[in-house]
């Protein structure tokens, strides 16, 4: 794991194994830089739930449980909001390439509700093809302090 | 904890009382086993109840899918009882209330099938 710090951002950065092991694992960190940031328990369980999304995705459908690909994690902590990164080494992803799982015709397809749900959770979204190769998602949540 | 599931009968209801979390290499696998093994039983009315479920991911979402489907394609029906409030989210943001009939209440869920 690597720690970074300048203009009022502070990152960390950590290479997880291609597993399941990894959900947890990445959850946990995440939702600690969270809650030191202020995010309620009511965000946290979102926010939780969509790196598990983002996790399994990468590790599943990204690095194929390939234990020789890494999933990426990156946490970027500020005043008023997270940033989370997630990057897998896979063969690259089109979000298009995923039926809506919105449409009548899908709605009792058994997967593809993941991305839908990380929508959903977050407040920004991003999907973006990782250099060398692979992809990697990038989301955002604000912190909304009571007035 | 991964899920922990309850067969009990009810009159003619099967009742499913899950527990834990319903998620991927979780109880997701757990829950798509038991319901297949009704649906060959011939268990026709079965009552998911989700009261004691702390978390339940999109593979959790989709055994329950997979489980309506199942069992609707074997004559019968799957109701959902119990439902937390970030379930019933789940269940909102996935356009997925139009698709099961759900329940706060375990007599009338078991009245209400046919």
């Amino acid at each position: 794991m690597t720690e970074h710090q300048g203009e009022g951002i502070q990152s960390v950065d950590t290479l997880m194994d291609s597993t399941l092991d990894s959900v947890d694992a990445a959850e946990e960190a995440v939702l600690r830089v969270a809650q030191e940031i202020g995010f309620s328990e009511d965000d946290l369980h979102p926010i939780g739930m969509a790196v598990r999304e983002c996790i399994v995705n990468a590790v599943v459908h990204g690095n194929r449980y390939n234990h020789r690909k890494k999933v990426h994690l990156g946490v970027r902590k500020s005043h008023d909001r997270i940033i989370v990164l997630v990057g897998d080494e896979g063969d690259g992803f089109d979000p298009r390439s995923v039926p809506d799982p919105l449409a009548d015709e899908n709605l009792l397809n058994q997967s593809g509700r993941g991305l839908l749900l990380i929508q959903a959770f977050m407040d920004h979204l991003e999907i973006r093809p990782r250099q060398p190769f692979g992809t990697e998602v990038r989301m955002v949540k604000y912190l909304v302090k009571e007035v | 904890m991964s899920v922990k599931l309850n067969i009990r009968q009810v009159g003619e209801v099967t009742v499913i009382d899950a527990s834990g979390r319903i998620t991927l290499g979780d109880g997701a696998s757990t829950l798509r086993d038991e319901i297949r093994d009704l649906a060959t039983k011939g268990d026709k009315k079965i009552l998911m109840n989700l009261s004691e479920v702390s978390y339940i991911d999109s593979s959790g979402i989709g055994e329950l899918v997979s489980g309506f489907t199942t069992i609707t394609n074997h004559g019968g029906q799957l109701k959902l009882l119990g439902l937390s409030k970030r379930v019933k989210d789940l269940l909102q943001i996935t356009k997925l209330y139009t698709v099961f009939e759900v329940f706060d209440d375990e007599a009338a869920a078991v009245r209400s099938f046919t």
